[in-house]
């Protein structure tokens, strides 16, 4: 999603650090990273096997995290919510 | 049909998209199923009540979230003699450092596992997560629950609770931090890792 947002000319790009790269690695997976700074985090990754190790963990994590919440509304409430459109 | 009806249509479906997330939400933060389908039923019936608020049809998913979360950070409010209340500015600070399950995984006593990483989530249990994100002060857990699970962006959230994006940035780097210094713990106490010391322990007495 993000890297289709880029207004940065070619120059702006820089080689980042694993240091920098750890800065900016849950704005990445967030989607929060944009232009250069995405651009400079996924060369990155595409060349250091522990940061991209590490990304794919967190995402992994992210989504048992997503799994583990995921719930259906009981029926209960789905009932209380039709009475209260009834009531609307 | 009317307009008046058809509205009331257009909202009965939308809800009805959301109920299963807006509970899920609801439950990680009110962390017990009666007060969280309270919270959801004071949501629903608040957001008809201000239906004339939305501009844009197309942004009612984040703007009932953002109902939701106003009516949970109200109730919390009303309930400051808990012993759980809203977190001080210290500990948005993250004093005390930043924990990554990832360090933890990857310390040289542990690199001859065949994948620490996929061991460690292979063992993560369900209970276990919850229990994390339970356990997180409440203006954490809201942030990380809105990112994580429900997928909102840092400008979304920072809407939805009227803080600048700033301190969802770091209230949601403190929460992961937390979160997995929990996992760390509750892996531990269940005997899945390894301890640095223990192990060298082992290895010593081989």
């Amino acid at each position: 999603m993000s890297n289709t947002i880029s207004n940065s000319h070619p120059s702006d790009k820089k080689t980042i650090d694993c240091e920098e790269a750890l800065k900016r690695l849950f704005d990445y997976i967030d989607h929060e990273l944009h232009g250069h700074r995405h651009e400079e985090m996924a060369d990155h990754l595409s060349k250091c096997r522990s940061c991209y190790s590490r990304l794919e963990f967190e995402k992994r994590l992210q989504l048992h995290l997503k799994g583990a919440t995921e719930q259906k509304a009981p029926e209960e409430l789905q009932n209380k919510i039709k009475m209260l459109f009834r009531k609307l | 049909m009317s307009e008046v009806q058809e509205l009331k249509q257009w909202f009965e479906r939308e809800v009805t998209a959301v109920l299963n997330d807006l509970y899920g939400t609801a439950l990680r933060l009110a962390k017990n199923p009666a007060d969280a389908e309270d919270l959801v039923g004071d949501a629903v019936a608040r957001a008809f009540g201000n239906l004339h608020t939305l501009n844009d049809r197309k942004a009612f998913r984040g703007w009932i979230f953002r109902i939701l979360s106003n009516c949970f950070i109200t109730e919390c409010r009303k309930r400051r003699t808990r012993a759980e209340t809203l977190i001080n500015t210290d500990q948005e600070d993250g004093a005390d450092g930043e924990f990554w399950l990832f360090d933890k995984l990857h310390q040289p006593f542990l690199l001859w596992w065949g994948n620490p990483e996929q061991e460690f989530l292979n063992n993560l249990l369900r209970d276990d997560l919850i229990k994390a994100v339970d356990g997180l002060p409440e203006n954490f857990r809201i942030v990380l629950v809105l990112a994580e699970v429900e997928g909102f962006s840092y400008q979304e959230i920072a809407d939805m609770l009227e803080v600048p994006v700033g301190t969802v940035r770091s209230r949601l780097s403190r929460a992961r931090s937390l979160l997995q210094k929990a996992l760390w713990q509750h892996a531990s106490d269940r005997g899945i890792n390894i301890e640095p010391t223990n192990e060298l322990n082992r290895r010593d007495t081989l």
